[in-house]
């Protein structure tokens, strides 16, 4: 029984290198402990009473774990946070409003996954051709590509939000999303480019002397072999974009306002304080779906990162 | 009719000729091997056949059609890669059967020809597996099954055996061979291995530098080089290549010195063209007899190592001049290091090559 158990966290999986043993692995997860630290103590405090936030020392665990914990560190788990994530009195005496936030939620998911999708599209198809068909001076358009990266996006917004502005663009989901993909495109050209150059071009010329056209080659042949790319180019992209905060804060309107953004204002507006429990809610509650995603990409990504090196 | 020919073919890259002016027919049924050294040409060639490369100069005909301007998959020819190149993403079965989606062909009939040919290459049992979980010899055949699977133009074999192991490689020349006699369509195998070419062809293109040097049968490159270079590439060990001064030529016996000795030889009448000077002689290795005594037929030298070789035993003999000299004799005769030999070249397998390296021969 707790065989099965440790076998499905992947404890006694078996696999071509030797496994590492109690002492490595403890290590690691000790490491692995403290990167989560920041994550659980921000999930922790969604669920905490409201008062219990800011409480020196802080109360540390939802469960006293058999009285192992002193109960001084032990709080009383609550989901009111989540709820006022939603709807919440706006002024002292007033009645709970709803605070626009499922909103927030759908924009986020639906600007995200709109650009990050639209990128890959588009980026795949042009990393294709950059691979397989390259052009005269090749390698400066791909550097060209990647400068819009090279710069913090406080240094381009001011061109940005002109460019914007004149072509009336601001504050609709179309220009966001527009904005999003670009910034994606240069991304996912560089790596689908490289996963594109890693396959047998043999493989290629076989299904071509097969019969089949370039069309294809490129869908049949080459696109199943860097499945795992895409997966991994989508999860980067989808961290990358869900988390933007700068061009969402500038060049987003009221109606397509995205989380990072409404979360700063729900935090920073009414004069009463920052209200911490609230803000871990809404933290928590916009890890979920991202979390979701890579969670169930993970065994794809792990592969798609380790492409070059496990491949041959 | 399933026929390639290559007319004045030319492949330049940049300024670089990988293929130059190569004229070569292969007839329907027959198996044409290219063979020569690394980087010679012959791979490019059969990827120009193929459509892969396009031509620079010259025609590719297929089947009576001149196919200069037509992409590979227009081609309707079946190739085998080097590296077998199985679709990594699809299963034994789906590779075999990737050739037939494009001929419109019904489910039933594209299942019943993947058996069929998995059945005559003993791929039953793997159909459902992918590349990556079948061996060596079976991706080989798999291979293999995907060219024959359907009714193509011509064949084209990029170093079909090399990745395969000694014994694997034995029993693969045989079913190559005998798969290919029961098609009758024109087939270019390349290698640069010439016991494949010379087992499994019916002629044989061997090529240097772009160049085709000799095209003809496994027995007519063999025994009757065209050049010095195709004699010391074919045959196992390496033919003997002694620089000689001919001095004269009366009633078919030449006078020269090879190596600092002189020798009179019987050699091919020819031979009495030639201006006297610089020339090389070429005798194989098994066409030497070690004799008691020397005489003005026979070349002394001294045994320097010794490689027994099973039936037979290679002897690295040295001359008094320092040059080189193997020789292949029987099991039964026992030769010991240091010892002095004579050796009596066989005047029938003596080859005389001009000073610019061609076979001199009527």
């Amino acid at each position: 029984m707790a065989e099965s158990i440790l076998g499905k966290l992947g404890f006694g999986r078996a696999s071509g290198v030797d496994k590492a043993g109690w002492g490595r692995t403890l290590g690691v997860a000790i490491v692995a402990f403290i990167y989560f630290l920041p994550v659980l103590f921000i999930i922790f405090t969604a669920f905490k009473p409201q008062g219990d936030a800011l409480l020196v020392p802080p109360t540390l665990s939802p469960t006293s774990l058999f009285g192992l914990i002193p109960d001084h560190f032990v709080f009383k788990p609550t989901l009111e946070n989540f709820g006022s994530v939603f709807s919440r009195s706006m002024t002292p005496d007033g009645a709970p409003e709803a605070t626009g936030f499922d909103r927030y939620f759908f924009n986020s998911i639906f600007i995200a996954s709109a650009s990050v999708l639209l990128a890959l599209v588009i980026g795949t198809l042009a990393a294709f051709g950059f691979s397989r068909y390259p052009l005269k001076g090749n390698d400066t358009y791909l550097f060209i590509i990647l400068t819009t990266r090279m710069l913090p996006a406080i240094v381009v917004i001011i061109p940005v939000i002109l460019m914007f502005r004149v072509v009336g663009l601001s504050g609709s989901y179309l220009g966001i999303i527009m904005l999003y993909t670009a910034f994606n495109l240069a991304f996912t050209i560089w790596m689908m480019k490289s996963f594109f150059d890693e396959l047998s071009p043999d493989v290629e010329d076989a299904a071509r002397i097969d019969g089949s056209s370039g069309m294809r080659v490129f869908f049949k042949i080459c696109l199943p072999q860097v499945i795992a790319g895409l997966a991994a180019t989508f999860v980067f992209g989808l961290i990358l974009t869900w988390n933007e905060f700068l061009f969402a804060l500038l060049l987003s309107g009221p109606d397509t306002r995205t989380v990072p953004v409404a979360m700063n204002q729900a935090v920073s507006s009414g004069g009463r304080g920052t209200d911490w429990t609230l803000l871990a809610a809404i933290e928590t509650l916009f890890l979920v779906p991202v979390f979701l995603v890579t969670f169930f990409l993970q065994n794809h990504l792990l592969r798609g990162v380790t492409f070059g090196t496990v491949k041959r | 009719m399933s026929t390639i020919e290559l007319r004045k073919v030319t492949k330049r890259f940049g300024s670089f000729t990988a293929v130059k002016d190569v004229d070569l027919s292969v007839a329907a049924g027959e198996v044409v091997c290219l063979l020569g050294p690394s980087g010679c040409g012959k791979t490019t060639t059969l990827r120009v056949i193929a459509g892969l490369e396009s031509v620079t100069d010259g025609e590719v005909v297929i089947a009576g059609k001149v196919m200069n301007n037509l992409p590979p998959e227009k081609r309707d020819i079946a190739m085998v890669f080097q590296f077998y190149a199985l679709y990594p993403s699809a299963s034994v079965g789906e590779n075999i059967a990737f050739p037939l989606y494009h001929d419109g062909i019904s489910r039933a009939e594209r299942t019943a020809r993947v058996n069929r040919v998995a059945a005559i290459l003993h791929l039953e049992h793997v159909l459902d597996r992918l590349p990556n979980q079948i061996s060596e010899g079976e991706k080989q055949r798999a291979a293999m099954a995907r060219a024959i699977v359907r009714d193509p133009n011509c064949f084209l074999f990029d170093e079909p055996l090399s990745r395969l192991d000694v014994e694997l490689r034995q029993s693969m020349r045989g079913q190559i061979k005998e798969v290919l006699q029961g098609l009758s369509k024109a087939t270019v195998i390349v290698t640069h291995d010439q016991l494949e070419a010379l087992t499994m062809a019916d002629r044989i293109a061997i090529m240097k530098d772009g160049l085709i040097e000799q095209v003809g049968s496994p027995h007519e490159v063999f025994a009757k080089p065209a050049n010095a270079f195709v004699a010391s590439f074919i045959g196992t060990p390496q033919m003997n290549l002694l620089e000689a001064d001919l001095k004269t030529f009366a009633d078919g016996t030449a006078e020269m010195a090879v190596a600092g000795i002189n020798l009179a030889i019987r050699t091919d009448a020819a031979v009495g063209r030639l201006q006297p000077g610089r020339v090389t002689i070429g005798v194989r290795p098994r066409a030497f007899t070690a004799t008691d005594t020397g005489d003005r037929g026979t070349i002394s030298a001294r045994a320097e190592l010794i490689e027994p070789m099973g039936a037979e035993t290679l002897i690295h003999a040295r001359t008094a001049a320092g040059a080189d000299i193997r020789v292949v004799v029987t099991r039964s005769q026992r030769v010991k290091v240091g010892e002095a030999l004579n050796l009596r070249p066989d005047p029938r397998q003596t080859h005389v090559f001009d000073g610019a390296g061609k076979a001199v021969r009527s």
